[in-house]
Formats: C-alpha cells, structure tokens, sequence
C-alpha cells in the first residue's frame, strides 16, 4: 500500500502540493486527476524520491519511502513516462532490458534479451522492433516500449505518467487495453495520472481528484458520475464554468 | 543610485558567485567519488574515450598544423627585425609544447566536447531520461558523468601531446620549404631545446584541461532548465565556463611549473 500523509511542495513561491493525502491500497489501480499544473507528476515523483518533499510522508508498505536500500527500494517501481523517456542512443532491447543489464537485478545478455522481447510481444510489438533505435518509432510504438520497460523486472508498484497523452484514439485504446490488462495480470499496485478521462474509466479502480494542491474526491471510479462534488462534476464533463478557474 | 543598494547589489553577485563555485566544487567531488564507487560502466567509458579522443583528433590536428605553421612565420618576421630568425624552431618548440599546444586543444575541446556533453545531458533532462535512470536504479551521476569525465581527465593529455607534435611539425613544414631552414638543423634545434618539465607540463595541463571541458559540460547538462531554450541555455554556459576556467588554470598552472 501506498499512502502519502499532508504531503507538501512548493517551487519558490508556487505552492503545488499543499497537504496531499492518498491512500493506494495493495493490488489495486488508482488514477490521480486533475488539470495541468495541479502537481499530479510531483505527487508521483515524490513517491519515486525524485523530488523531495518540503514535509509530510509517504510510506509504501507501511515503511517510510526512501527509508533504507534505495536501489532495493527502487527495484519494486516500474515507471512509464509521459514522453516515453527512452535512451536515444541505446536500441529498443537494450532499453526493455535496462534493468536487467545492470545491477541487483543483472542476467546474462541472452536472456535479458529474451525477456525484452518477450515483453515487446507482450505489448503488442513484433521481435525486429528490438533492434531498431527509439528515434526510429512512432509515438505509439515508443510508448508501448516505454510500457515493456516499467514492467520488464515485474515490478509489484506501476506508475503510468499521462499514459495516452499525444496518442490518437485508437492508439490510446490500445495503451489503455494494455496497461489494465497488464496491471491485472501481475496483480500489481498501480498509479496513473492523467486528463484523459477515458483513460479512466478504463484503468482504474479508483479515482483521486487533485486541485489546489489537495485531494478534492476520491472514491471508487463506479461512483464518480454521482459524487455530488462541484470539482470532480466540472473536471469530468469538461465545463468551463464551475468552481475551477478555466484561467490558471 | 542609493549607495547602500549598490552595495547590496553587489553583495548579492559576490554571494550568487559564490554559491555557483560551491555548487560546481561539490558536483566535482561528487564526480571524483562516483568513479571510485562502483558499478562502473565500462561501456559507456569507452563510448565516451571514442567520443572525446579518437572523434576529436582531427580538429586537434588541424587547429595544431596551421596554428605551428603561423608561429614559424610570426617568430620569422618578428626575429628578423633583429636578426634573430635562426630562433623559429626553438620558439615554436617552445611555444607549442609549453602554451599554445594544451590552451588551444583545451578550447577545442571546450568547443566540440563540452558543448556535445551539456547538450546530449541538458536533453536528457527535459526528456525526462535522466529521471527514468534513476527509477531503474542507476546513479547518473556514476552512469553519465564519471564516465565521460575520466575519460576526457584519459584522453586530452594525449590528444595535447599529439597537437604539440602536429604542431611542431606545422612549423618544420614551414620553416623548411617556405623559410629555407636546414631540415636536419630545424629538427635537431628542436629536440635539444626541449626540457622534460616542458612536456610534463603540457600533459598535465592536458589532463586538467579534459576534466574541466567534460566537468563543465555534464554541470550545466544536468543543471538544465525546462525545453529547448534551457538546453541552448545550458550548451552556452557550459562552453563559456569551460573556455574561462581552462585560461584561467592555465595561468595558474603556468605559474607553477615555470615562476618557480
């Protein structure tokens, strides 16, 4: 389980988190809404460590994040990017098989590839896209290799930044279809953020409304068209008018 | 203006000044610790010996072979306003190996390489490349930094070393068929002229050179600000301190080899 207690961050004089509280039970799939800038990356970078929050806690597991072996710690992430992220100057394999190249987790070179292109396959690329170098793929492509990265070690905790964002529609549906299935597959803890509100209704389980810097709703997706919350209502049917300022 | 807010203004750069030498000071410690520490990542170090010494001779050469060439005529004209032109192979030797040869290599290397480091970190950065490292559990620190900067402290010692003998060859070249010098003599005057701290110091300055170029360029890499404009922002400060800080240690080192 996942829980950040009165999370605070500010960057000079923007405060972007400002006492976030969420709780991500073990196994299950919750996605953080909410408009740009609203710090929904810097709540799932705090997690990682990647920026240290001003106060408040994170724990996962119970333990305090960033608390002990960092690698071991980080060995139990899996991350997809917004942008992808990819090595330029390594190709598709190499980049799957990161992990398993390096480190705690290290096999040997044939079988980190093996592994690579199985979880190429696995989301839906074929074997020769292994050896092409990132800036060779479409959009699409690059974020299904992103995809096969976040979960070529199996990690148990699976974050998906703006997992669709860029796609066209289809694409999106494919990425979507994907990261649920896969997320249920490995029966692994996942945070998603996203705007894209299809995105979802297809991936979650949960749903955590972020404005202000705060939690504004959060509750199982199934009730998220009757929450009876001005913030959540507006964010969700796209209005203009409502208790978000369109002009932020 | 208030005299007092002058004052403080100028309090504010000193400290602004200072606080950026700290923070250089302390990336370069961090640097220095990381190559010591494992994992250390063999691929990338030859990658980056490829990147920094083998791709970069060919301006070493050039910039070397026309610059020796120039001093050969220079010394010429100029000894010879007191009859002093026999002096043309002694002085290049000289001017080459002790000064020229490791300040010009240097700024090349500031221009090629510093400028290709902080570009290919800064862009990582904005790509968010340098965050995904981190969340599969490598240090960019000992993945993309030290790396590149043992491998620049390796190989600008030798390319120097290589500029000073292209350079000294520019000269021979001109000096013998443009200035109708011995071959045998130009040569001969050369290599009794030359001390061991000469080449002693070219190298070190070489080495201190390398490591402020790669420095200097993994700093404002991953000090990058957000989008294209940070990454052209980050290049242009990296090549800047770099050129700056290489004259700056070779009036330093100068002084050291040669006031004692």
């Amino acid at each position: 389980m996942i829980k950040m207690d009165n999370v605070h961050k500010a960057f000079g004089d923007n405060r972007v988190l400002q006492g976030l509280n969420l709780e991500i039970p073990k196994g299950s799939s919750m996605v953080i809404i909410g408009g740009s800038g609203t710090g929904k990356s810097v709540a799932l970078k705090c997690v990682l460590g990647l920026i240290t929050p001003d106060s408040g806690e994170i724990f996962v597991d119970g333990k305090p994040a960033g608390a002990g072996d960092r690698d071991a710690f980080l060995a139990r992430f899996g991350m997809l990017f917004q942008g992808g992220a990819l090595f330029d100057s390594l190709p598709v394999w190499q980049n799957v098989a990161f992990r398993l190249l390096r480190g705690q987790l290290k096999r040997p070179v044939e079988e980190a590839r093996a592994i690579a292109i199985e979880k190429l396959r696995r989301v839906g690329l074929k074997p020769d896209v292994a050896d092409r170098l990132p800036a060779e793929l479409s959009g699409g492509m690059q974020k299904r290799v992103g995809l096969a990265r976040a979960i070529a070690a199996e990690p148990e905790i699976i974050f998906f930044d703006e997992p669709t964002t860029g796609l066209d529609p289809i694409m999106s549906g494919v990425i979507n279809d994907l990261i649920r299935e896969i997320v249920v597959e490995m029966g692994a803890t996942a945070m998603t953020i996203t705007h894209d509100m299809t995105s979802v209704r297809a991936i979650a389980d949960n749903v955590a409304m972020l404005h202000d810097g705060v939690i504004k709703w959060t509750g199982p997706v199934a009730e998220m068209d009757d929450s009876g919350d001005p913030y959540l209502d507006q964010f969700i049917h796209g209005r203009a008018e409502g208790p978000i300022e369109a002009v932020r | 203006m208030n005299p007092l807010d002058l004052l403080a203004r100028l309090g504010r750069m000193a400290l602004a000044a200072l606080a950026s030498i700290g923070r250089v000071a302390l990336f370069a410690i961090s640097t220095f610790t990381n190559m010591l520490r494992p994992p250390y990542y063999p691929r990338e170090f030859a990658l980056s010996l490829l990147q920094i010494g083998w791709l970069s001779l060919p301006v070493v050469a050039l910039t070397a072979v026309f610059t020796g060439g120039a001093l050969a005529l220079q010394i010429y004209a100029g000894g010879a306003r007191f009859n002093a032109e026999a002096v043309v192979p002694q002085i290049v030797a000289i001017g080459m190996v002790r000064e020229l040869g490791p300040v010009l290599v240097g700024l090349m290397i500031a221009a090629r390489v510093t400028s290709s480091i902080a570009a290919e970190i800064a862009t990582m950065k904005v790509t968010e490349q340098i965050d995904a490292l981190v969340t599969l559990s490598t240090n960019p620190m000992q993945y993309l930094v030290a790396p590149r900067v043992l491998a620049a402290l390796v190989t600008v010692p030798v390319l120097v070393g290589i500029g000073d003998i292209i350079g000294i060859a520019g000269g021979y070249t001109v000096a013998v068929h443009n200035l109708d010098f011995n071959a045998a003599a130009y040569l001969k005057n050369t290599v009794d002229f030359l001390e061991p701290l000469d080449v002693i110091s070219s190298l070190v300055k070489g080495a201190f050179f390398g490591t402020i170029a790669a420095t200097m360029g993994c700093y404002y890499g991953m000090q990058s600000g957000r989008g294209a404009q940070g990454v052209g922002r980050a290049t242009k400060s990296s090549v800047e301190a770099a050129a700056v800080l290489i004259l700056a240690t070779n009036f330093v080192l100068t002084g050291v080899f040669f006031s004692l």
